[in-house]
């Protein structure tokens, strides 16, 4: 029995971090949010030579073939440093609902191509994971209607699409039918967008006829904007205490201070065990299917409250220049409001908790 | 990244669950009011099937079994959810009985261990005195050697019951020249050692098992130390860090919580469940996800002890989570009581005996004792996060 990670998981986390340290240091994350870029190429390039795309695909597909904690740690390590890139549609729910319910046909085409980078897939399943709309997304046959809404890693090459019924389509991003808008939210580290279907072409993914596969894909991406969050989340904890160490007044560090010390160590208290949160609910995914949407839902509620405090924490233990643009601190802060919304605030997701259990 | 539970834990499982449902109906209800003798054949039963005292060596009383951390989960996963009490903890066995195995001698081990784990010795813990609290190494209570005996003098202060236990580990000033953490030493002594007076303190849930102890020339046999003289600080905060832990233990935790769920399922408002009003049962969801939290932080650490991991910042945070969100979820089900949530002690319409308003003062004790929520924070933030000391004032 080991609850912890493993020498191989641990090097996997430096190797993306040092990557990121030296290709998309915060000027870097900077360009990209002012100059609106759709690409980071450079960022984006590095990380399919580190194979990261491939990391959650399996290796007769041209993957890794890791596990869902294996992807779930390299999103901690991309929200620490607010990296700039798609990944959560992309590397791990594109992947999953094509190796879940594709045909061999789907899968001979889509994986390897995901799993190299040179195709991007975004995820466009707001009709199933917390649907606001009056237009869903229906399903004619092999046409779509309707809209999506914060469709992930938007600037794609085609769009895993789910409609009012939980079934699983695979939608080109150039196709006539699908109009595209890419939307302005407080985070601009990542891009998410709004599409629209006017009898858009779309291959079903077969498999997905059993709405167990579309909440299965909820529940990874859950797990994964989860684990970004407490990237950011460890990063504003990290850089608040530093802070507090250098900034001295009153002729002392602040961080001599129990009121500064003791934000820090409430955030310390309540971030720490988080960790091991992540930690099981990736594994419960990988493993434990029978507890994995439970936790999948509690992991990413309980962090978005935990995250959303630390953001608001760290910032003001910087003070004044924590509000500002200055230290670029807002960009987490900001990633962690995003992640809290995304596939279902922690409201939504206890209720649904709730109701998993019976509760009502 | 390793859960699987094979066979062999499959096979406990059963067997915790059968024990449960022949012998759960021995098991003391009261969680405050000991009854020596029901306590203690409940806890030689536990003993006797390996649920408590599992890794204690046979030798010394446990049931000798490989220390596994996930027979422990299970074993205390199983008794939650049958929302049975799993044995007798207390200071002894909790957070004296580890310190021993740790530290103490030969002989120390085979005298004080096997009756601690069977309850015949329950023992109370003499650390905080009137003037050294928060700033525990500081304190006075004397003990200087005569003869082949300690001589204590002082007093003690908060010490749970002290008006019923049988023994004290207390922490006592041997060197009153050395600096003051390098001048205290840990001793151990019958609480009916001529010299000892206990007065009980009443305390906010009503109860009095809360003490101040008085030691006038109290004779205490000089092999009764735990360490080298001067280390008592050494051998404290061994003990304090199981108390910790254990202040925060999840799996007590869960029990409640499922007692929690129990009530709010079962309590009804306006002809309505008040499981059904949503937003107590948001409340109980966000402690939920707590609760969960801090369960699998504990997995963590028990993980980390078995591999030799560090997970000191996980482990620092224990006490101070676990008693704050006891004392909340007990706090939610008072209120989901309602008008009924006021009821005390005894009488006409209580409910689960009243337990909830108790805890719900008992776990505000427990955020103040053991080292304060503040001092706590002063622990994580210096020691965890690597933050300045306060300065020293200028004497």
């Amino acid at each position: 029995m080991e609850f912890g990670l493993s020498a191989e998981q641990t090097m996997l986390q430096d190797s993306v971090a040092k990557f990121l340290d030296r290709t998309s240091p915060l000027e870097r994350v900077r360009r990209f949010c002012e100059q609106r870029e759709q690409r980071a190429q450079d960022v984006w390039s590095g990380l399919c030579d580190l194979g990261i795309p491939g990391l959650f695909v399996a290796e007769e597909h041209g993957g890794i073939g890791c596990s869902l904690l294996d992807a779930a740690l390299v999103a901690e390590t991309l929200g620490s440093r607010v990296a700039p890139v798609p990944f959560v549609a992309t590397a791990v729910m594109a992947p999953l609902a094509i190796a879940t319910a594709g045909s061999p046909a789907q899968q001979a085409k889509w994986l390897p191509a995901l799993a190299e980078g040179k195709v991007v897939v975004g995820a466009a399943l707001s009709t199933a994971a917390s649907n606001r709309l009056t237009d869903p997304v229906q399903a004619d046959g092999a046409k779509l209607r309707g809209r999506a809404l914060f469709v992930l890693d938007f600037e794609a090459d085609a769009y895993l699409v789910a409609d009012s019924q939980q079934r699983l389509y695979l939608v080109d991003a150039n196709d006539s039918g699908v109009h595209r808008e890419s939307l302005a939210t407080i985070d601009r580290t990542r891009i998410v967008g709004e599409l629209v279907f006017e009898d858009a072409a779309a291959e079903l993914l077969p498999g997905s006829n059993d709405p167990d596969v579309c909440a299965r894909v909820i529940d990874a991406g859950r797990i994964v904007l989860a684990a970004d969050t407490l990237g950011a989340a460890s990063t504003m904890l990290s850089r608040a205490v530093a802070y507090s160490k250098e900034r001295v007044q009153f002729g002392r560090p602040i961080g001599s201070f129990q009121a500064v010390k003791h934000l820090c160590a409430e955030m310390a208290a309540e971030l720490e065990p988080c960790r091991a949160m992540m930690w099981y609910a990736a594994h419960a995914f990988d493993a434990m299917p029978d507890e994995t949407r439970l936790n999948a839902c509690h992991a990413k509620a309980h962090l978005s409250e935990v995250g959303t405090r630390v953001a608001r924490t760290s910032t003001e233990v910087h003070g004044g220049i924590g509000f500002t643009d200055e230290l670029g601190l807002h960009l987490w802060f900001k990633r962690i409001g995003a992640n809290r919304q995304l596939l279902g605030g922690p409201d939504q997701l206890r209720d649904e908790a709730a109701r998993l259990q019976q509760w009502v | 990244m390793d859960l699987a539970y094979g066979t062999q834990y499959e096979t406990l499982r059963r067997e915790v669950r059968q024990f449960i449902a022949d012998h759960g109906h021995l098991a003391p209800k009261n969680l405050l009011e000991i009854d020596r003798a029901k306590t203690r054949a409940w806890q030689e039963l536990l003993i006797q099937h390996g649920y408590v005292a599992r890794a204690v060596p046979k030798q010394y009383g446990g049931y000798g079994a490989p220390l596994d951390p996930l027979e422990a989960h299970l074993i205390a996963d199983e008794f939650a959810r049958a929302q049975i009490a799993p044995g007798f903890g207390g200071q002894g066995i909790a957070y004296l009985v580890p310190a021993l195995l740790e530290l103490a001698t030969e002989e120390q081990k085979k005298r004080f261990v096997p009756p601690t784990l069977t309850t015949e010795i329950i023992w109370c813990e003499g650390y905080s005195e009137p003037n050294a609290g928060s700033d525990l190494a500081s304190l006075s209570t004397s003990a200087r050697l005569e003869g082949d005996h300690w001589v204590v003098n002082g007093q003690k202060i908060w010490t749970s019951t002290a008006e019923s236990a049988d023994w004290m580990f207390c922490l006592v000033r041997t060197e009153p020249d050395a600096p003051k953490h390098q001048g205290l030493s840990f001793l151990l002594f019958s609480m009916r050692t001529p010299g000892i007076r206990v007065r009980p303190l009443k305390t906010m849930t009503g109860d009095a098992h809360f003490n101040e102890v008085f030691f006038t020339d109290v004779r205490v046999p000089q092999v009764q130390i735990v360490g080298e003289r001067g280390q008592g600080w050494l051998v404290a905060n061994n003990v304090l860090l199981h108390e910790r832990d254990d202040l925060g233990d999840p799996d007590a935790t869960l029990q409640r919580l499922n007692a929690l769920v129990d009530l709010m399922k079962k309590e009804t408002a306006a002809g309505g469940r008040i499981m059904d009003n949503a937003a107590y049962r948001d409340r109980l969801l966000r402690l939920q996800g707590r609760v969960m939290a801090l369960r699998y932080n504990h997995l963590r650490l028990l993980s980390a002890k078995l591999n030799n991991k560090d997970a000191s910042l996980a482990a620092m945070i224990v006490k101070l989570q676990g008693t704050e969100l006891r004392h909340e979820l007990e706090g939610l089900a008072v209120d989901a009581l309602g008008e009924l949530g006021i009821l005390y002690q005894e009488g006409r319409h209580l409910r689960d005996g009243g337990s909830w308003q108790t805890m719900y003062m008992f776990y505000l004790g427990l955020i103040i004792g053991g080292g304060t929520s503040q001092i706590q924070k002063n622990i994580i933030s210096e020691r965890g996060l690597g933050m300045p000391r306060e300065p020293k004032v200028k004497a």
